[in-house]
């Protein structure tokens, strides 16, 4: 019996990138603007997977990195005339550091009492956000069209974002892949599982869990100056979604909590079902409750998730599917 | 701003104080129980302004009947909650139960905007005004005052003078051992849930006499209700109830001296601060 290993992280970049490639090769701009939200989900899923999923502290509030990167980025932009890449990881680094910083206190807390804290922060963010002027308050910050001169025009740069975001997914994907496969996502996962004991094997919890807090920061953050710069407009609303940040959380569950594929299949399903519930006559106004309904379904029954249930019942799978 | 303003501001903040605080008891008691963060709590709140809305407006029932009835409907639909969402994974670690209380509140968000759409209303209801110097009270929230006062000592009753409530009590601090006194845990379980479903309904009916509303208005009152609980001490009641006049009061000191868009940033630096140093809360002891 000849045995074929399909190597898994390369088998699903390459997969991603054909799939991101489609739109460039018909040239579908609505297409493109899908896959685009699409990649950015995967962005976010993934990202919190790696402080939920595997190290077991749930980020209630983990959009609040998203938004900051977004508002330092476009802050650059417009005030110093940044170019977009530059002011992409002028905007992640600092959201890493505030990631470290506020890490240290509050992965202090467990179970509840974290989430609880996550959100207060995105909350507190937000009302910030929309109080504090040179940020443009309440009503937040929008770009002049020929801001996009530099890049070639609007199409150019509404290209350049897809590519960048394209980027951030691939790169996402691969560190969450590398750390779930380390010896520190060991840690992480040992962690989760029984934190004093954890500790009696050497490992220093407080240590791994900022180190993973600040990774799954920075791409959040990247995502976030992506999207607000081809959005050419933030407001603190949208940028510090609490809805949304539950929405990736809910991509993680469905895909398959702790596992590197289960927030891409997650994102994509759920995206894929959003987009069929708008359009669909019958089901629009009730997507929300649909939705809902759909999680608890997941949750009470199929707990692993998709991929872990995958990876569950077929034992055998778990060579390939991480 | 003067000085003058302060008073008036003071007591109209703090009156609106118990009222933020039975919601928050709603949300305490059900983590006390069951140590699970209920993510439906802001649709219930909403839930409970609409119950008063309809029946006052199709039916012309007095809207004091209706808080009366919004909290019966409260506890009878706490309890669907519970066995359809909760109960399956109320031993799951918290993550499970936050998503499932979190697919309650968008189902019932869902249904609601097709129902009522987004567009705000109001109950209409005038009960005159207390004038003294400088000093005005509305009657709606003198009413308000009282009712939630009562709820609150109705409550405590319960808890502590009845043998159910005792019950619910034995299964909050030990429930493997509740189980061997002959308890049927699952079903105090399920009423715990329903009464604070009805206490944050019973809120909202409350919330509904006092401003206008939607159906999304209750998202406010739930981050407000975090805020509070954490201030009081996760599953401590009476410190919800503390921390709700403490809040209300701060709200109504704070508008006098800084813009009002500005107040919820101090509530939630407060609740940060209060995660880290004092997670037992206010009148919890020190961590």
């Amino acid at each position: 019996m000849i045995k074929v290993r399909v190597p898994f992280l390369p088998f699903v970049l390459l997969v991603i990138a054909l799939v991101a490639a489609i739109p460039i090769v018909t040239n579908n701009p609505s297409l493109r603007e899908e896959l685009f939200l699409v990649l950015m989900l995967v962005t976010l899923a993934s990202s919190v997977n790696m402080i939920m999923g595997y190290t077991g502290y749930v980020s209630f509030g983990h959009i609040v990195f998203f938004g900051i990167g977004g508002y330092i980025a476009f802050w650059l932009m417009l005030t110093f005339n940044t170019h977009f890449l530059l002011a992409a990881i002028a905007s992640a680094i600092p959201a890493a550091l505030m990631a470290a910083l506020i890490g240290i206190p509050i992965l202090r807390l467990r179970g509840a009492y974290f989430a609880l804290s996550t959100v207060g922060i995105n909350e507190a963010m937000k009302t910030f956000m929309t109080n504090f002027e040179p940020f443009g308050g309440a009503l937040g910050m929008f770009f002049n069209f020929s801001i996009y001169t530099q890049y070639g025009g609007a199409r150019e740069a509404a290209f350049l974002a897809y590519y960048t975001m394209t980027v951030v997914a691939l790169a996402t994907i691969t560190t969450s892949y590398f750390v779930r496969r380390s010896k520190f996502g060991l840690s992480l996962m040992a962690i989760r599982e029984d934190q004093d004991v954890a500790m009696v094997v050497g490992i220093d919890p407080a240590r791994a869990k900022v180190i993973a807090y600040v990774i799954s920061a920075f791409f959040p953050a990247l995502a976030g100056a992506t999207f607000f710069f081809k959005n050419g407009i933030i407001e603190p609303g949208h940028a510090f979604d609490l809805l949304r940040s539950i929405e990736s959380l809910v991509m993680v569950v469905l895909g398959g909590i702790g596992t590197v594929a289960g927030p891409i299949v997650g994102a994509a399903l759920y995206e894929w079902l959003r987009g069929f519930l708008i359009t669909n006559a019958t089901f629009a106004n009730l997507q929300l409750a649909l939705a809902g309904l759909l999680l608890l379904v997941t949750v009470l029954f199929v707990t692993a998730g998709l991929v872990g249930s995958l990876r569950n019942r077929f034992p055998r799978l778990r060579a390939y599917i991480q | 701003m003067s000085l003058e303003a302060l008073l008036p501001s003071a007591i109209d903040g703090l009156m609106l104080g118990f009222v933020y605080g039975l919601a928050a008891m709603g949300l305490t008691l059900i983590f006390g129980v069951m140590k699970v963060i209920n993510l439906s709590h802001g649709p219930v709140i909403a839930l409970g302004m609409f119950a008063v809305f309809l029946l006052s407006s199709s039916f012309g029932i007095n809207p004091y009947l209706g808080v009366l009835a919004a909290a019966v409907i409260g506890l009878l639909f706490g309890t669907l909650i519970y066995f359809v969402a909760v109960d399956r994974v109320i031993n799951a670690p918290e993550l499970t139960t936050l998503l499932a209380t979190f697919s309650v509140n968008l189902m019932i968000i869902g249904v609601g905007t097709v129902l009522f759409t987004t567009s705000p209303r109001s109950v209409d209801i005038d009960l005159g005004a207390l004038r003294g110097s400088g000093v005005t009270i509305l009657g709606t929230h003198a009413v308000a005052v009282v009712i939630a006062v009562l709820a609150a000592a109705a409550l405590y009753g319960f808890l502590f003078r009845t043998r159910v409530g005792k019950q619910v009590r034995a299964v909050a601090n030990n429930r493997a051992a509740a189980e061997l006194m002959g308890i049927d845990s699952r079903r105090m379980l399920a009423l715990a849930f329903g009464i604070g479903t009805a206490l944050a309904m019973t809120s909202g009916a409350l919330l509904s006499t006092l401003f206008a509303f939607t159906i999304l208005s209750g998202g406010t009152y739930e981050l407000k209700s975090f805020v509070i609980v954490v201030l009081g001490g996760l599953g401590n009641p009476t410190g919800a109830l503390v921390g709700g006049l403490v809040i209300g009061l701060l709200e109504g000191v704070l508008t006098v001296f800084i813009p009002v868009a500005w107040v919820p940033v101090f509530e939630y630096l407060i609740f940060l601060v209060m995660l880290q140093l004092r997670p037992a809360g206010l009148l919890g002891s020190r961590a």
